[in-house]
């Protein structure tokens, strides 16, 4: 806190800075707020419902929520997150661990190896290309396997490693324990608050990500991600308003395309709003950690 | 904790050879996703067709960089590329000014809200940040809404003249919070003692924040300018994407959209690699700029 007296000035200031936060505030939640109440107001009259919902009314959710794709998108996205997840954390962990082991051979050949690809890549032909050539595009691989191993995690993984007590693992070892007994039963548990880390990273990463879907598996539908489906549904709303009003032949209530927008927004949405408040300080020592070291 | 007395190390550790076999089948994806598709550069040598072996194509030489330098697009793109660039580090201020003063806040409770709200729209996808403002700024959204009780209204995300500082203040509603982490960290790590001392000197609130906080965030501003400046001509690609429709698009394509748009969307492979190698070389190019610059000014490296 920085001392000092309450002058006029000051007061003038302190009432302007927290004016000019609470806009800060209401530009960051409020369009959120205005896509929520959107979603639950009757499409003939929405653009007038600015601070409530106009005719509130659950129609739009339930004619989205019916359409299969979305219930199979959302599937995808969920196994992408949990599967992406749990292999990035599990590799990064262990080529993080295993970059503290001063005698590997070629140690530190293989560390500039990884660190470099921060900063070079092939850009995004050549590696289209590539991808093609393994095989992967318009698999559910190419959402996993290209995100196993990520420079920056490993390097905040073995920098967390470096700072654990070293005696523990060195009795283990001297017991008799193997390199995975070590990894799972000591590593992994002491090293929680960093797993928590980027476990969340990596899943917010996965949650969000639509650019690999359609760069990659552009021709498969049963591939489509819940993000995906969003950037289809945000450019294509006409004609699948047009394929909701035929299926429900005398609605109560008018669905537009943007009322088609704003609810299947607000269903991508929800799970990052709910879990976020409660994850944010797990994202902001990554960042930290991140930063010391950079 | 049972304390194990550990042995100083007489002589140099034997080499194991077991760590290096874990590691070897991560390297390799390592080697397979970052590495391999570097050689791909080797296609924008090469006059390469769709389905014809990339070996037996036809050796070209420079020809696809000479069509890249004497295209029409070129100045273009390089335009939006920099103009984009420009203004997201004119916006490099925005971040400390608001961990400055988010600092000045009196409420700690207010405080951590309002960091909260202002990081969240960093964990929304770009389709989502697309979707939020197409939602407030079309037609008939809510910003419209409200400017027709003045009589006005304006197609904010098909206007032409407004996409460098429209996607600008995307890119800050998104970014700007987060990015602010950081200097509040480096507010936090500032010796308390320099404000009691300044204060009992009789230096107002507003001295204090010039000659204290401001020095003490430069060192971090000046990463942050310099890594900007590494990534001049890579300004991203997904929100250019997302924005793009077709009355902008010749003001919203950049380097890498026009990339996309070349290689993907007209299948021009060798052309869009080309492209992509000479976007790629330049920004390295840029990065050993900055991290000399680094160097000297800071007398430490950045990467």
């Amino acid at each position: 806190m920085i001392v000092g007296r309450e002058s006029p000035t000051r007061k003038i200031f302190n009432v302007a800075n927290v004016l000019l936060f609470i806009l800060i505030d209401i530009m960051c939640l409020y369009p959120l707020w205005y896509i929520f109440i959107q979603s639950f107001s009757d499409g003939a009259r929405a653009a007038h419902a600015l601070v409530l919902p106009i005719d509130f009314t659950l129609e739009n959710y339930r004619v989205i929520l019916e359409r299969k794709d979305i219930g199979h998108a959302l599937f995808i996205s969920v196994a992408r997150t949990v599967s992406g997840t749990t292999l990035t954390v599990l590799g990064c962990m262990m080529l993080g661990y295993l970059f503290t082991k001063q005698n590997m051979p070629f140690r530190k050949f293989m560390y500039r190896m990884l660190t470099i690809t921060m900063y070079v890549g092939g850009g995004l032909i050549p590696t289209y290309l590539v991808y093609k050539s393994y095989g992967i595009n318009n698999t559910f691989w190419v959402y996993i396997l290209p995100c196993i191993v990520d420079a920056y995690y490993v390097i905040l993984i073995k920098t967390y490693v470096e700072s654990l007590p070293a005696s523990v693992e060195e009795s283990a070892m001297l017991d008799g324990a193997g390199v995975f007994t070590i990894f799972t039963r000591i590593i992994l548990p002491m090293s929680l608050p960093i797993i928590a880390t980027i476990a969340i990273y990596a899943s917010v990463g996965q949650w969000n990500a639509w650019f690999d879907n359609h760069i990659y598996n552009i021709n498969s539908k049963d591939l489509e991600t819940l993000q995906y489906l969003l950037y289809k549904y945000m450019n294509e709303a006409q004609s699948i308003t047009q394929e909701i009003k035929e299926k429900n032949p005398g609605m109560r209530i008018k669905v537009t395309p943007r009322g088609v927008r704003m609810t299947i927004t607000m269903i991508t949405t929800i799970p990052v709003l709910c879990i976020y408040p409660f994850l944010q300080r797990y994202l902001i020592k990554g960042l930290l950690i991140g930063a010391v070291k950079g | 904790m049972t304390t194990v007395a550990t042995s100083v190390k007489v002589k140099k550790p034997k080499k194991n050879w077991t760590y290096f076999f874990i590691a070897l089948p991560l390297m390799a994806l390592v080697f397979a996703f970052s590495y391999v598709p570097l050689m791909g550069w080797y296609l924008s040598f090469v006059e390469y067709t769709v389905g014809q072996p990339i070996l037996s194509s036809p050796w070209v030489g420079l020809k696809f960089f000479k069509m890249l330098f004497q295209s029409r697009d070129f100045s273009r793109i390089m335009t939006n590329t920099s103009m984009f660039s420009l203004y997201y580090i004119g916006m490099l201020v925005l971040p400390p000014l608001f961990a400055i003063l988010l600092n000045e806040l009196k409420g700690r409770r207010f405080g951590k809200f309002c960091q909260t709200a202002a990081t969240l729209p960093n964990f929304v996808s770009w389709v989502l940040v697309y979707s939020v403002f197409y939602a407030v700024f079309t037609t008939d959204g809510v910003v419209n809404e409200i400017l027709k009780l003045f009589g006005t209204k304006q197609k904010w995300l098909s206007s032409k003249k407004d996409v460098y500082w429209f996607q600008s203040f995307v890119w800050a509603w998104k970014n700007v919070g987060w990015k602010a982490i950081i200097y509040i960290a480096a507010i936090a790590g500032i010796d308390q003692e320099l404000y009691e001392a300044a204060a009992v000197d009789g230096a107002s609130r507003f001295k204090q924040a010039w000659h204290i906080t401001v020095p003490g965030l430069l060192p971090t501003f000046l990463v942050m300018f310099l890594l900007a400046i590494g990534s001049f001509v890579r300004n991203g690609l997904e929100q250019y994407m997302v924005f793009d429709n077709t009355i902008i698009h010749k003001q919203i394509e950049t380097l890498e959209l026009y990339t996309y748009n070349k290689g993907l969307k007209l299948l021009d492979y060798s052309y869009a690699t080309a492209v992509g190698m000479f976007q790629s070389v330049v920004s390295i190019v840029l990065l050993f700029l900055a991290n000399g610059l680094s160097k000297v000014v800071r007398g430490e490296t950045i990467i």
